[in-house]
């Protein structure tokens, strides 16, 4: 187990935990035909960090997920390179992986909570079961050190071992059956958990206990994040960092105050426009115009030039990379937009100190 | 148990309200006994206007709605429509109630049906209550209509069928059939949640255009305060717990200075799209976090068994009242009502 503090590591400091280049997931439709969901993202995690990547539905997010698990359906194909450098040292070549080392990187190394607890149950199983069989498929624990890791597990994030164990899933409420769900993605101590879309269809209460819980999972046992969802607010209370996806492609990433007081993407500043704050006056919100284009039929140029106001001719033309939007050392905010400088959040921010380090 | 006085019946001006709701309570019976999903519930509704109602699930939101709309009989109370008591209206009367009280439903991929155009959606009311003559007439009369929901120009969705359509557009659709009656009133029911947060903002945007143009009222429903907020700043939010309206006022006061400690909770746990905004939220010093069941209310006020200012013998004794604790913004709470709105500040935590 990772026992290091949670504190992230960033700006290319250290050596990350997941390297990802030229991440590309393709998807065969009928006829012969393919629509890329994922179009070349690169992205590092270092240890301890959390990560957020935001975005409208049909960006892609879900589907990088997956693809980092190798989960992808018969009909999606991953190429590019994920390297999985293991806290012993190990290097391991994710999409490279076959049978049974596949096997023991998911959920070993890596493991994902999926949207929607009550379909990532078998209901035919009590949570004991669940438990055991996922122990035992994984490791050669004997029973009472399953018991123990389990109970261990579920006191973690504040349930009862006693009553949830004994109970099938239909048994407990949404919010306590997310909070099994991350309990038992942790049972074999990954270094990486991905989360889709975890409080999504949640109460608002429910909702905070299953956040609180995370908070404090981590700083235990400081594993990464990578933390997929649509929900702004969310973003900004989990992540260290944050990357927003359009149309398959990571167009904006930055340390989480740098992306919400400094947004240099009319996309990013265009979500963060459309989400109203709960506590204090009515700021001006607005929306984006349009909808996310059809992967099958992107736009040319910048993908997002159809919805941008600040699109020029020049747009339509070449697809931008992402460019470094600062020289502060130690910070590493990009944003693929050519007209970056351009883009400002004009709101009160709290304190002029946006450093991405971690205060 | 009336507590008409409490929720202002008639506007400032002393204008009848448009719609009310009166003492209104719906029993149902289940296998774990007889639940009372709403118990009675007070409100008022006038055209031009927003009137919120925000809760958790299984708070009895939607219950309340149907009954607003017609959809389902009260077990008790009074819902009236133009002063008078809708389920006593004889047929003309009560399909003037139906065409003035129009529901959008939360899911659009679910509430148009596939098999028809767009067209087809829209006309089928206009036709149903003679409203236009001809096809022409109807046609014209959907073309206006699309245009008012901006989905422009409205040729290019008139032959359409929904599942060409994004979430948004659809819900645009659902808004325009909506429209078809020239209701006074339209009740939208987490009209927002299913589409995508880029999109939800211009939706609105076209409902409170409608509202201001048309003078439509809303009965506006929503789990996310943030929502209620946006829409309804200039509108009355009422917060149900349980079945229950535990607290009612202005939305800016409801959001900003909320006197129930249940409002408050929610309003604490609700994470901000501001990462130094968001550190100051968290479960404050609620005493459980599990909803008890309809099944097995609690006894006395039912937020009890989690309420952080929760005193024995009086908060687990009678139902509380709500009772109004500052100018137009009133609580059902007993400690608030006997210590004021300082008694909120009480479990502060200590910074």
């Amino acid at each position: 187990m990772s026992t290091e503090s949670a504190r992230a590591v960033r700006g290319g400091q250290g050596k990350p935990l997941l390297s990802i280049r030229d991440f590309k997931v393709e998807y065969r439709t009928g006829s012969g035909a393919t629509v890329q969901a994922v179009r070349g993202v690169d992205l590092d995690l270092y240890p301890g960090e959390s990560l957020a990547l935001v975005g409208e539905s049909g960006c892609g997010k879900t589907t990088f997920g997956l693809g980092l698990l190798r989960l992808l359906p018969r009909l999606g194909h991953a190429t590019g390179k994920v390297t999985f450098n293991r806290g012993d040292g190990a290097e391991i070549d994710v999409l490279g992986l076959d049978g049974k080392d596949l096997r023991a990187f998911r959920w070993r190394d890596a493991a994902m909570v999926f949207q929607g607890a009550m379909n990532a149950f078998n209901p035919l199983l009590k949570i004991r079961g669940h438990m055991h069989d996922t122990m035992r498929a994984h490791t050669k624990a004997s029973k009472q050190e399953i018991e123990d890791r389990a109970g261990e597990l579920l006191r973690l994030v504040r349930l009862e071992p006693a009553r949830v164990m004994d109970s099938y899933p239909h048994e407990l409420s949404g919010g306590m059956r997310q909070r099994v769900l991350i309990a038992m993605s942790l049972l074999l101590e990954p270094e990486v958990l991905i989360l889709d879309e975890p409080t999504t269809a949640l109460d608002i209460l429910t909702q905070r206990s299953v956040v609180d819980v995370l908070h404090e999972v981590r700083e235990r046992l400081g594993f990464s994040m990578i933390f997929i969802s649509h929900d702004l607010a969310l973003a900004a209370e989990l992540a260290d960092r944050v990357a927003t996806m359009y149309a398959g492609r990571i167009i904006e990433t930055g340390g989480v105050r740098d992306l919400f007081y400094r947004p240099r993407h009319p996309y990013t500043l265009g979500l963060i426009k459309a989400v109203p704050p709960i506590v204090g006056e009515l700021p001006d919100m607005e929306s984006i115009p349009g909808g996310p284009p059809s992967l099958a039929a992107l736009p040319p140029g910048c993908k997002f030039n159809p919805r941008c106001r600040y699109a020029t001719e020049e747009c339509k033309e070449a697809d931008p990379p992402l460019f470094p939007v600062t020289d502060e050392a130690g910070n590493d905010h990009a944003a693929a937009c050519i007209h970056w400088k351009d883009v400002h959040l004009d709101r009160q921010v709290p304190k002029e100190d946006l450093g991405t380090a971690a205060s | 148990m009336t507590t008409t006085e409490t929720v202002p019946a008639a506007t400032a001006e002393g204008r009848k309200p448009l719609m009310t709701l009166e003492g209104v309570t719906q029993k149902f019976d289940t296998k774990a006994g007889p639940i009372t999903a709403v118990d009675e519930v007070n409100l008022s509704i006038n055209p031009g206007e927003v009137l919120c109602l925000v809760g958790e699930s299984g708070s009895g939101k939607t219950t309340a709605a149907r009954m607003a709309a017609g959809l389902a009989r009260p077990s008790g109370g009074h819902v009236t429509y133009d002063g008078k008591d809708i389920w006593s209206l004889n047929r003309r009367d009560f399909k003037t109630f139906r065409r003035g009280v129009q529901y959008v439903h939360q899911d659009p991929y679910a509430s148009l049906n596939p098999t028809r155009t767009i067209l087809q959606t829209i006309t089928a009311p206009l036709v149903k209550h003679g409203v236009v003559k001809g096809k022409r007439a109807a046609v014209q009369k959907a073309a206006e209509l699309l245009t008012e929901v901006d989905l422009t120009p409205p040729e290019n969705y008139l032959e359409k069928y929904p599942h060409q359509l994004s979430g948004g557009q659809r819900q645009r659709v659902a808004v325009a059939r909506a429209l078809t009656l020239d209701p006074k009133i339209i009740i939208a029911d987490e009209s927002t949640s299913m589409l995508d947060v880029s999109i939800r903002i211009s939706v609105l945007e076209m409902l409170g255009r409608l509202r201001d143009d048309l003078n439509v009222g809303f009965l506006f429903i929503t789990h996310d305060l943030a929502i209620a907020k946006y829409f309804g700043w200039h509108g009355k939010t009422a917060v149900m717990y349980l079945g229950r309206i535990v607290e009612f006022g202005p939305t800016p006061q409801i959001i900003n200075s909320p006197t129930h400690p249940y409002t408050r909770a929610l309003i604490d746990a609700i994470p901000e799209p501001d990462p130094d905004l968001t550190k100051t939220k968290g479960a404050r010093g609620l005493r459980s976090m599990e909803i008890p069941s309809l099944a097995h209310l609690p006894s006395g006020c039912t937020f009890h068994p989690r309420c952080p200012l929760f005193e024995e013998g009086l908060c687990d004794g009678v139902v509380p009242e709500l009772a109004e604790v500052r100018p137009g913004q009133s609580t059902a709470c007993h400690v608030v009502a006997r210590d004021g709105v300082e008694a909120l500040q009480r479990d502060e935590p200590v910074a």
